[in-house]
């Protein structure tokens, strides 16, 4: 039987990162986005606790997770306060076209 | 009186005419009868001022005497100017006539311009023509002599053009202004030349300096005509005489003061006060002009019908006589003439002013019979009449005399006799004119018998000067013979070398010294220490020294001579004027037909206008239009031209050069740079998403490129 | 005041000018009595310096010196002597009464009035300095607001007037400059022993000249160069258009200070500058002066007897009386040079005098055109006598001031120019002839009815001319109180000329 080692929970992890910046860089929807943005960092989250049970033996790496975890909420408690704050103003959660500032 | 109280009396005859005319120009207005009576009273003080001096004159009886004070006016070191006054016999003379003349036409203006109104106007121009004059007079140096020499022009101008609305008077004052500078300016090259040559503008330092160290021949000649140049000017000499006649615009006492007595006289004076400065060259000039104006003048006077014109012609031939005569070595005889002529011709003015003013016109045609209505200014006229044309027993018969004798010595000393026979002419035509004149004015019967009945004997202040000047007229030539006469008491030649030995050390360094002479010797003739003794001979003998007997002789031959071909000529005149107007014994008319063209020519004042008019004026107005001419096109149009082609220049630089190339490139730079803007801007798209893309990208560019190093 | 005095004469104007910049608008009486008192303060500062400054001494006095910039070792030297206190007198004398005649002002007053103050800062400085960089600096300062003053209060083509007297003036001020820069770099500092100052009184030593100084055709360069310069300012033939225009164009006041004070400018500095600077060229190049004095006054006098404006023809007799000045500095003898100076100064105050009568009609009648009057003599005869007294000091009358210095050039002139000064004495004839031809156009002869109910010339315009004819008449019976001042320092100019040829 194969030996679950660091390269199979790094391996998931790019995946988790990968999926997660194609979500950010191809949904037009607000929420999406966040969601991509989860993904990312849960991504990274993974290679956190993964580097600190396979490379240094301590808990610094899940202390970090843990962290990254609060963080997570928070942003997304912030972001989307801030999408329900667009749609009201413009009626809509497509980051495209909300580009005032552009002109 | 001493010396100091000479000076002081002399300087309060200069000064009392001039505070005549500060008083009535300022204040003239404000007082009682606009100040006429200022101007008589100041001028009366001046008239006994000038006789106290002459009465010392009289008693001392030296002619050598001298009075001579002043002070340095201007001083900047090497280069000093006096300002003094000289009184001698000659001096004296002419201060009691000058002031005399001009109390009388002072008094007689008071009754002639009343109610005029510019009256106190009048006065105070009159009073200061009269200090003006006695400037002239008492100056004892040339720069101060030049300096009221254009005074007197001033005086003149502004009296001249005192009726100034009329054009006819408003032209005649700037001409006769002009035709003196044009005089002046001759003046004051002679002044200048001998200002350089000497170093001083005193009188007496002059000629002791001449004695000294003479000027040699050509300059000489030329100081000396520019001197006379003065003279022509002022005196009315020909070719400049055209003034005078035209200056009769003026009111008729100025004519009197002025124009007939006193300033034209001016130049005479000059002439005699400064003889020693002329060579003989130059007295043969004088001479010569001087003859030709005593003919030129007389022969105009026979044919003008305007009373006041045609005795400013037989002034300015009068004039022509007293020239001639300093011109001939006659210059006592020509001062002379100068006295007895300031009466008698003062005198016909006033008395022509008087006939004016009673029958308000000057033309002589008009008037006739008036000795019944005015038998004071017939009285009168006649006597200056009979003084002008050279009766004997008054003034001007010895006068007159006197010069022709002159003259008469002049030729028989082998010189020319040109002068002489001009003279003679001249004295018989004067006395023809003159009794033509008296005989229209006052004899027969009226021609216009309109003008005859307002016509009225004048008041008391114009007929007391006409009878003043009338005795005058008569005893101011005494009643001997012109050759021991009262008047060689005070004019005689000067002494020069004892002028020489008084005055001669005093500024002969300045001629050493003097560094325009010493540093451009080239541009004077060099002061010649040795004497051209010829030139100096020829000069010491027609000034009358080292009287020989043979000398002697001929100015006694010459003065019976003259004496009786002028008694004869006179007559002559006399008759022959009495055949045409009085007897009517032949028709004027019919000579003037016969001779027309003569007639014309001397109507036409021998062209003299004409000619200036059709030359000097034309020139002068020509020349002055092209250059004012050639300053606006050609000046201004090179100034305007070099504008225009810097502007040009600009054009080229500015619109083609710069705005294609230096633009150009400026603007390129500019293009490039808002180019790739351009281009760049389009990278920032405010989308998030593509923000992403840029870094995801850029990331693998970069891992590929560590990779790679 | 009495430390720094040339100081004060020269800077209190532009005190005066701040505050006038400072007054609000509309307050025209305020502006006009500051502008007066700022100009009275030099007036008065003038008189004392008149009376204090010493006649015997030659050389410099009241001296104030400063370091300015010592990089190039400038410095702020002022100083005068007997040749620039008559135009000190001058400057200050005539800027007073030139406010006072500016008083129907009514177009900007607050900017005429700043602006004259400020020209006549630069006027003073002029005539005070002693360094050359301060001179320069003067000479152009003075140059802006009188482009001002003709550009703006002009008559109908003041634009072409202005541009073509800044840019003939500036085009001179080019060529001394260039000449300045040359003196400047090859001069020694005797205190330094090193070269490189703008101190006059260095200049003025020939020891002090080192390098390309002492060669015979940088000399001469140098000598055009500045003469040029100043020629265009005096103005010499054939650099004068620019004054009739400027003339015409320009306010009363200002004609009156262009050539009661401008034009002395040039003469002065040639006087102030080349002459003891240069002396051996200025010696060399005596006849050729000369000729040109001769032509300015026939040339000028000429020019005046053809014109039918009033004020261009006396702007032609500008020229024509100027070059009585040039014929005389040209002879460098005594009379010659003192009797320039002096035509210099008698010149400003005549010329003042003409340029206000003409003034006074002009505000009347509106128009200057000499064919236009007629009998004036009789509408308004205290004018007539005013404008004729000033006339007839213009054909140098005797009596008045501009005889004594006439005559005085021409006896200097004689020695050494005898021709030219025959010539040139042609002008007297000519001067006669315009002044007494537009007299007689003017006042005498018959009555034009169009001008029945013209005013005679009032008090205020009258309290500007009677000084000024007070003083032309003082100094042409008795000269020597002005020629007291400028004779000593003169006289020691004529020896440096003298000793250089």
């Amino acid at each position: 039987m194969m030996e679950v080692g660091l390269t199979h929970y790094l391996t998931v992890g790019a995946i988790l990162f990968t999926l997660g910046i194609f979500a950010v860089m191809t949904r037009r929807n607000t929420v999406a986005l966040l969601m991509g943005v989860e993904l990312i960092l849960n991504g990274a989250n993974v290679n956190f606790v993964a580097f600190s049970r396979f490379v240094e033996t301590s808990i610094d790496g899940h202390i970090m997770a843990a962290f990254v975890i609060v963080l997570a909420a928070a942003e997304a408690a912030v972001a989307l306060a801030i999408v329900l704050a667009m749609f009201r103003n413009f009626g809509t959660v497509h980051v495209d076209s909300v580009d005032s500032l552009k002109q | 009186m001493s010396e100091h109280a000479i000076l002081w009396t002399a300087l309060s005859v200069l000064l009392l005419p001039m505070l005549s005319y500060v008083i009535i120009f300022f204040f003239g207005k404000m007082l009682p009868r606009k100040g006429d009576w200022v101007g008589v009273t100041l001028l009366g003080a001046t008239l006994v001022q000038a006789v106290r001096i002459f009465v010392h004159f009289w008693q001392m009886g030296d002619s050598q005497l001298r009075y001579e004070g002043g002070f340095r006016w201007l001083d900047l070191g090497q280069f000093t100017a006096d300002a003094g006054i000289l009184v001698d016999g000659m001096t004296s003379v002419m201060l009691v006539v000058v002031a005399l003349v001009s109390f009388l036409v002072h008094l007689f203006s008071v009754g002639y311009m009343h109610g005029d109104r510019r009256y106190e106007r009048f006065f105070a121009f009159l009073g200061f023509f009269t200090f003006s004059m006695m400037g002239i007079v008492l100056a004892n140096g040339l720069l101060f002599l030049y300096v009221f020499w254009e005074l007197v022009g001033l005086a003149s101008y502004l009296l001249i053009g005192f009726f100034f609305h009329k054009p006819s008077a408003a032209d005649a004052n700037k001409k006769a202004f002009l035709t003196n500078r044009v005089g002046d300016f001759g003046f004051f090259i002679g002044i200048m030349i001998f200002f350089t040559a000497y170093g001083t503008f005193n009188y007496m330092e002059l000629f002791a300096q001449m004695q000294l160290a003479p000027l040699t021949g050509a300059l000489l000649t030329w100081a000396g005509v520019g001197l006379f140049m003065g003279c022509i000017g002022k005196s009315a000499q020909a070719p400049l005489h055209i003034w005078l006649p035209d200056a009769m615009e003026g009111p008729t006492p100025v004519s009197a003061l002025i124009h007939a007595a006193t300033m034209v006289a001016a130049g005479v004076y000059m002439v005699a006060r400064l003889l020693p400065l002329f060579d003989p060259n130059a007295l043969l000039v004088i001479a010569y002009i001087g003859a030709i104006t005593a003919i030129l003048g007389a022969t105009i006077a026979l044919v003008k019908t305007d009373i006041k014109k045609s005795l400013a012609f037989s002034t300015i031939s009068q004039l022509g006589y007293m020239v001639m005569a300093m011109g001939v070595g006659a210059s006592a005889a020509g001062m002379f003439h100068l006295t007895t002529h300031a009466f008698f011709k003062a005198l016909l003015f006033l008395g022509a002013g008087s006939v004016i003013h009673a029958v308000h016109t000057q033309e002589m045609p008009l008037m006739g019979g008036l000795r019944k209505k005015m038998p004071i200014t017939f009285v009168t006229f006649f006597i200056a009449t009979l003084a002008i044309s050279g009766v004997p027993f008054f003034s001007g018969f010895y006068s007159k005399d006197a010069i022709l004798a002159g003259a008469l010595a002049f030729g028989m000393q082998g010189k020319t006799m040109i002068p002489f026979i001009l003279a003679i002419a001249a004295a018989g035509i004067t006395a023809f004119y003159m009794f033509r004149m008296l005989f229209m004015t006052f004899m027969g019967k009226p021609r216009d018998e309109e003008r005859y009945s307002h016509a009225h004997e004048s008041p008391w202040t114009m007929s007391v000067p006409l009878l003043i000047l009338a005795v005058l007229a008569i005893v101011s030539a005494g009643w001997k013979g012109p050759a021991d006469s009262w008047f060689s008491k005070f004019v005689t030649s000067y002494d020069l070398p004892a002028i020489a030995a008084e005055y001669g050390h005093q500024e002969h360094h300045i001629v050493e010294s003097d560094h325009h002479v010493a540093v451009d010797d080239h541009a004077v003739a060099h002061v010649d220490e040795h004497a051209d003794s010829h030139a100096e001979a020829a000069h010491g003998d027609s000034h009358g020294h080292g009287h020989g007997d043979a000398h002697d002789d001929i100015h006694h031959k010459a003065h019976n001579m003259a004496m009786a071909m002028s008694i004869a000529i006179a007559g002559l005149g006399i008759f022959l004027s009495w055949l045409a107007y009085m007897k009517k014994a032949f028709s004027t008319e019919a000579i003037r037909t016969k001779l027309n063209p003569l007639y014309k020519v001397l109507q036409n004042k021998y062209y003299f206008d004409e000619f200036y008019a059709a030359t000097v004026y034309k020139f002068v107005l020509g020349f002055a239009w092209l250059n004012a001419a050639f300053d606006r096109i050609v000046i201004d149009g090179i100034v305007d031209g070099s504008a225009t082609v810097t502007k040009i220049g600009g054009w080229i630089t500015g619109s083609i050069f710069d705005r294609y190339v230096v633009d150009g490139m400026v603007n390129g730079v500019g293009n490039l740079i808002q180019g790739a803007a351009q281009g760049m801007r389009r990278v920032q798209t405010g989308q998030v998403q593509t923000y992403l893309l840029y870094v995801c990208t850029s990331i693998v560019i970069l891992v590929f490129v560590f990779r790679a190093l | 005041m009495a430390d720094h005095i040339l100081s004060w004469m020269t800077f209190f104007p532009v005190i005066g000018a701040v505050v006038i910049a400072f007054i609000p608008k509309g307050n025209k009486e305020i502006v006009k009595t500051v502008a007066a008192a700022a100009a009275a303060v030099p007036l008065i500062l003038a008189v004392r310096l008149f009376i204090d400054f010493d006649r015997n001494l030659d050389g410099f006095q009241f001296i104030e010196h400063f370091e300015w910039i010592k990089t190039f070792n400038i410095e702020y030297h002022m100083g005068v002597d007997g040749l620039s206190v008559p135009m000190v007198l001058l400057t200050a004398f005539l800027s007073f009464l030139c406010i006072i005649a500016s008083w129907k002002i009514e177009k900007a007053t607050k900017g005429y009035f700043a602006l004259f103050l400020l020209l006549e800062a630069g006027m003073m400085g002029v005539f005070c300095a002693l360094d050359f960089f301060l001179f320069y600096v003067f000479w152009e300062v003075m140059l802006l607001p009188m482009y001002f003053l003709i550009g703006i209060w002009g008559g109908p083509r003041k634009e072409y007037a202005a541009i073509k007297f800044f840019l003939y003036t500036l085009a001179g001020s080019v060529l001394m400059l260039l000449a300045m820069i040359a003196l400047y770099l090859f001069t020694t500092d005797p205190a330094t022993g090193q070269t490189g100052t703008f101190n006059m009184l260095h200049m003025f030593d020939q020891a002090n000249h080192t390098g390309i100084l002492t060669l015979d055709n940088v000399r001469f360069a140098l000598w055009m160069g500045l003469f040029i310069g100043f020629a265009i300012k005096v103005p010499i033939f054939p650099f004068h258009t620019w004054l009739p225009d400027a003339h015409v164009e320009a306010p009363t006041a200002v004609s009156v200070i262009l050539a009661g004070v401008l034009l002395k400018m040039g003469t002065y500095g040639i006087l102030r500058i080349s002459y003891p600077m240069l002396p051996d060229q200025a010696k060399a190049f005596m006849i050729p002066m000369a000729i040109l004095g001769a032509i300015n006054i026939l040339y000028g006098a000429f020019c005046a007897l053809a014109q039918t404006d009033m004020k261009k023809l006396v702007a032609y007799s500008s020229v024509s009386h100027m070059g009585y000045v040039l014929l005389g500095m040209s002879a460098m003898t005594e009379a010659g040079i003192n009797g320039a100076v002096f035509q210099m100064f008698n010149h400003g105050t005549i010329t003042a005098m003409m340029f206000l009568c003409v003034g006074v009609i002009y505000d009347r009648a509106h128009h200057r055109e000499i064919n236009g009057f007629g009998g004036l003599g009789l509408q308004m005869p205290l004018y007539t006598t005013v404008t004729s007294f000033a006339l007839f000091a213009a054909i140098g009358l005797p009596g008045l001031s501009g005889f004594v210095s006439e005559a005085m050039v021409f006896m200097g002139a004689f020695p050494v120019h005898q021709t030219i000064t025959i010539i040139s004495a042609i002008g007297i004839i000519i001067g006669a002839a315009y002044v007494l031809w537009m007299l007689q156009r003017v006042f005498l002869g018959t009555r034009n009815e169009k001008y029945d109910d013209i005013q005679d010339i009032n008090s205020r315009e009258m309290f500007t001319l009677v000084p000024i004819g007070l003083v032309v008449l003082f100094l042409g019976i008795y000269p020597m109180p002005v020629l007291n001042l400028m004779k000593v320092s003169l006289n020691s100019l004529i020896a440096v000329i003298n000793v250089a040829g």
